[in-house]
């Protein structure tokens, strides 16, 4: 396997991701610096070194086993319980490393939500998949403040009207799309500041897949946003900025409309107009 | 399917009759498995049922000689040493599944896994000699506590494995849609995991302590056995297995008939608790 490094001897803009200019507005939610990442002996991630602005959507993509699900797993340490795993570089949260020694690892995870491709809701009813997270994070104590965030939530994941009769049925009753946004509301309870979203509506029909992505386009004015998707046109839709994954290595990062329209890496070219991948 | 009936050459022929042949063969061996148990209890009823009566659920043995009696100790002191060995084993032995599961492959997991395999295997004669030698003879009599104390040794690798096992089918999504919110991984196990295996353990302990209030050999030198009432945990206790040994042996017609019928309230109890557990209890999961 190639050993592909970064170039580092310039400043860290210098990679491709640093191509981009941001406008001044763009606050860096996430940054990573020449981040590597091994799964045993095999290198999943090779020099990664990227920006996602704040309150933004940015959607990782590319070809299976290009390393998007990793990256976005590292950005909340969930790759932190798989045996033999192994990570060089940094990430960094709000200008802070995520790896620092003294980063708690649940706290971290409290502050960058996460939604996952198959919808997992707690064997609970559906006020309780959202309430349980909030009161174990300690945000709500039970009774009306409970019920308030509840009810906020679900009103934010665009589900309250839908379950508003039946909160206290099995969250298992719902149906697919139901089931994600109620994963989304349980990600919202807990107040992050970070979203992540792995494949969230890879698993469900058209309409349920265009009500996730109308309610992400809602959620970026609060949240920033990281979307790992295989449908290059969910990422038209829904993103402001695209990065193209291939093989481990950022190919491209690049605003939405530019990335489709005038990719600038003809790797990027071959894999959006569907020669590859 | 009609046109490639048409068409089927004696080689597909030969192959579709062997497959039916094996198919048939191990619907056979699948039959002659469950027949015993069909014979056992349909042998019991015959034997035991008219020996059943209120007598026998409420009284105590008659003496020898006398008619009626019954083992309603037997049947209470059984329950007794059961719950018991329930509340000794069942706590250490879920937590120990729980542990083998959310710790994988570790080293300690697997010398531990390897322990309570090893312990599955161990004779029950065995299990109960060596609580006669510790507890039984540094408390100077037998006793039910050790009685229920040796039916913990046979509950533990039990309900250990099946408990890992259980746990381990749990989605790892679900377990990761926890820790993504900012669990830990001990709220993740005890808030979310071990609801979503609830069912499928506490299906697992019905069937382990219903295979415990079975056994005879670990209750021999332990329980010992009783002919009166009693409920003293420091004392010698009757059980219902231990009760129909004794009975099976003697040479009484009158006492054969009633372990005929302790054999049947015996195996009617775990048929119970096996049925039970199975209708009771299904897995959120298995319906979708």
């Amino acid at each position: 396997m190639p050993q592909i490094k970064a170039p580092q001897e310039t400043a860290p803009a210098a990679d491709n991701s640093g191509a981009l200019t941001f406008r001044s507005s763009d606050e860096v939610a996430i940054r990573a610096s020449d981040f590597s990442f091994w799964y045993g002996a095999t290198q999943a991630l090779k020099g990664i070194s990227l920006q996602v602005p704040a309150r933004q959507v940015t959607a990782l993509i590319g070809p299976s086993g290009c390393g998007k699900s990793t990256f976005l797993r590292s950005i909340n340490r969930m790759n932190d319980l798989i045996p033999g795993i192994r990570h060089e570089g940094d990430i960094e949260l709000m200008g802070r490393s995520v790896y620092r020694s003294e980063q708690d690892v649940v706290r971290l995870r409290k502050r960058v939500g996460m939604v996952f491709q198959k919808s997992n809701p707690f064997p609970k009813s559906i006020y309780d998949n959202v309430a349980y997270g909030a009161r174990v994070n300690g945000l709500a104590k039970r009774g009306s403040q409970l019920d308030d965030l509840v009810e906020d939530s679900l009103q934010r994941a665009a589900l309250w009207d839908e379950v508003k009769d039946r909160l206290k049925r099995s969250a298992l009753g719902l149906s697919g799309g139901q089931q994600q946004r109620l994963c989304i509301a349980r990600a919202l309870a807990v107040q992050p500041e970070v979203l992540l979203m792995d494949e969230p509506a890879s698993a469900l029909d058209p309409i349920a897949t265009q009500r996730i992505e109308e309610l992400i386009y809602e959620l970026k004015n609060d949240y920033t946003i990281a979307i790992v998707t295989h449908n290059m046109q969910q990422a038209a839709r829904v993103s402001d900025f695209t990065a193209f994954f291939y093989i481990g290595e950022l190919v491209e990062l690049g605003r939405t409309n530019e990335l489709f329209t005038t990719p600038r890496e003809e790797r990027t070219e071959a894999y959006i107009t569907g020669r590859f991948g | 399917m009609s046109a490639t009936t048409a068409a089927r050459t004696p080689r597909e022929q030969r192959r579709r009759v062997t497959s039916g042949l094996m198919l048939a063969l191990t619907g056979v061996a699948a039959l002659l498995t469950v027949l015993p148990l069909l014979f056992i209890f349909f042998y019991l009823m015959q034997a035991g049922l008219g020996a059943i009566n209120l007598a026998f659920l409420t009284k105590v043995p008659a003496p020898v000689g006398e008619a009626g009696g019954g083992m309603g100790n037997g049947i209470v002191g059984t329950l007794i040493m059961v719950g018991a060995a329930g509340l000794i084993g069942l706590p250490l032995a879920i937590g120990a599944g729980v542990y083998l599961a959310e710790t994988g492959e570790s080293k300690l997991a697997n010398s531990i896994r390897f322990i309570a395999d090893v312990m599955n295997g161990i004779p029950s004669i065995v299990v109960g000699i060596f609580v006669w030698a510790w507890v039984v003879v540094s408390m100077g009599h037998f006793s039910a506590v050790a009685g229920a104390i040796a039916l913990a040794i046979m509950l533990l690798p039990m309900v250990t494995r099946t408990t890992e096992d259980i746990v381990r089918l749990v989605p790892a999504e679900l377990r990761e849609g926890a820790l993504a919110l900012g669990f830990t991984r001990w709220r993740t196990t005890l808030g979310v995991v071990l609801p979503a295996a609830a069912s499928g353990i506490i299906t697992g302990v019905m069937i382990a302590l219903a295979r415990i209030a079975g056994e005879t050999a670990p209750l021999l030198f332990t329980a010992l056995g009783n002919s009166f009432w009693e409920t003293d945990l420091t004392e010698p206790m009757a059980a219902l297995p231990l009760q129909i040994f004794q009975y099976a042996i003697s040479p009484y017609d009158e006492w054969h008939r009633q372990a005929w019928a302790g054999s049947l309230i015996l195996i009617s109890l775990v048929l119970l608790v096996s049925l039970g557990a199975r209708f009771l209890f299904r897995s959120p999961y298995r319906e979708s």
